[in-house]
């Protein structure tokens, strides 16, 4: 019968540890290349606006500094499918292993463009 | 005869997701059940004609979390069948490594679900720890743990290394011994062979009648499936069986589940030993030539049917999905009828229902309180929309 068997199953696991950790003071380390919190190096970037075109989330937004148009990820609205960087000709979005992204403002979840010093002056 | 109504849904416990059916009832047994759909219809085909074909890999692929491999993956083999594309070799393996370890989740959550509500909640808890396992596999694989963002346009987004290849067969080996022994407590348990067994009949041939798609109509001894029938990816190329179980009750419907963990297993350790050399992913173009295509794939659930029409450009004209719980859903009701009220809930659950993948949008006449259908080009002139 399997009830005796289930029994058995559940008395080896009383010898075992939890399968559970004990979040937040255990961690788990996420595997190599988890989508997580994008990084943008818009030292690379060449102002094409393709990552906003392809978001299916509608999460980027070009916005204008210094006369130029530079990414600016609403992280409330993206899906982390990192289209985006796929979509991206010059390899400027790259994934982070930063996933506890909850927070009590959607302000706090805006990742705004740092545009590199321009050489020029800009506008 | 006077029949009694009792109303399950649309908010239920013995429901997941909202659902109405109305059972007709002569003391214990039911004698009728009507059902009712559209309570969470989305509009998703409706978006997926305004966003571009690149944007709709990950809309499509949100229509079911749990199957989303199948969804996304009959999606870009429809665009890739409109324009005539081939896909490399290693993709193709890759696609169906990934929409196996899809399966086995898909499979081992639905198992847990119905031991629950056998009343079995510890097999509910054990399943659930096991399938923890393959969610870290498609995490490595893919980058998240349930929704994978992998089946691209033109291939897959990312490739797998040698160490995640020997993560995904440890996993896999251990996995199978777990399963050896949850086969047996299907088999041999007293509760589920008392809450399982005998219960929820779809005979072979109202299996047939009314269309019944994947593990339902596999349960009832007919033995179709596309994977074997119509291979796509790379099964062709991979040997596996065909699960089927002839005593056509929910027992064989969960039967037939624990049986296809064991092939998937086994067609996911061949696909990463045979693994092609070469690239992961062809340059797919963004416009795409005028057509009409028809792509399906065996989803978790059953036969997962796309139909794209493209008048050229980067957005389809028209996207349909039709999905295995819409055809199963007469199946549900026939297994229901002559059944007891008890055993409801677990004749539904044998379908593995995913009630919100089916929805359709019903037209209600409010004043008159009728419904009727309407095709979308009279719509359109009447309320002025436009595409």
């Amino acid at each position: 019968m399997g009830l005796p068997k289930f029994i058995s199953e559940a008395l080896r696991a009383v010898a075992r540890r939890p399968f559970t950790l004990m979040y937040p003071f255990e961690r788990r380390e996420p595997p190599e290349g988890y989508r997580g919190k994008q990084v943008f190096d818009l030292s690379k970037c060449i102002n094409c606006g393709l990552c906003a075109m392809d978001c299916p989330a509608f999460a980027i937004e070009m916005v204008e500094i210094g006369g130029k148009k530079w990414p600016k990820l609403y992280m409330d609205r993206c899906v982390f499918c990192y289209q985006c960087a796929a979509s991206c000709p010059k390899n400027v979005i790259s994934s982070s292993k930063l996933y506890e992204l909850a927070g009590t403002s959607r302000s706090n979840l805006v990742i705004s463009p740092e545009p590199p010093a321009m050489e020029g002056g800009g506008a | 005869m006077t029949t009694t109504d009792l109303i399950i849904g649309p908010q239920h416990p013995a429901l997941h997701e909202p659902e109405r059916f109305v059972l007709k009832l002569d003391g214990e047994y039911v004698v009728d059940v009507v059902p009712r759909i559209g309570y969470v219809h989305r509009g998703i085909e409706k978006a997926a004609e305004l966003r571009s074909y690149i944007q709709d890999v990950y809309l499509i692929e949100r229509i079911c979390g749990i199957c989303n491999v199948s969804h996304s993956l009959v999606y870009v083999q429809t665009v890739e069948a409109l324009q005539g594309f081939e896909i490399p070799p290693r993709a193709a393996y890759l696609r169906t490594v990934v929409h196996e370890l899809n399966r086995i989740h898909s499979h081992l959550l639905l198992l847990g679900v119905v031991g629950e509500l056998f009343g079995f909640d510890t097999l509910f808890m054990y399943l659930w720890r096991d399938r923890e396992l393959v969610m870290d596999v498609v995490e490595s694989i893919t980058g998240n743990r349930l929704i994978s963002a992998f089946n691209v346009l033109g291939g897959v987004a990312r490739d797998v290394g040698p160490s995640q290849i020997s993560e995904a067969k440890r996993a896999m080996e251990y996995l199978r011994g777990r399963m050896k022994f949850y086969k047996k407590v299907f088999a041999e348990d007293p509760t589920v062979e008392k809450r399982s067994k005998g219960v929820g009949i779809l005979k072979p041939s109202s299996a047939l009648s009314l269309c019944a798609v994947g593990p339902v109509i596999r349960g009832s001894g007919i033995k179709t499936d596309l994977r074997a029938d119509d291979p796509y990816a790379a099964y062709g190329e991979i040997p596996f069986n065909v699960i089927t179980y002839d005593t056509n009750d929910s027992w064989a419907r969960f039967m037939v589940r624990v049986d296809e963990v064991f092939e998937s297993i086994g067609i996911i350790e061949y696909a990463l030993d045979h693994l092609p050399d070469g690239p992961i992913r062809a340059r797919f173009p963004r416009r795409v030539r005028e057509g009409e295509a028809v792509g399906r794939v065996e989803a978790p659930r059953g036969e997962l049917i796309n139909h794209i029409i493209s008048k050229g450009g980067d957005k389809p004209y028209r996207f349909k999905c039709r999905t295995p719980t819409l055809a199963n859903i007469l199946a549900a009701c026939e297994m229901i009828r002559g059944g007891q009220i008890a055993d409801v809930p677990v004749s539904l659950s044998s379908i593995d229902p995913c009630f919100s993948c089916e929805d359709r949008l019903a037209i209600i006449d409010v004043s008159k309180g009728e419904r009727y259908s309407a095709r979308i080009r009279d719509l359109m002139a009447k309320y002025g929309a436009s595409r």
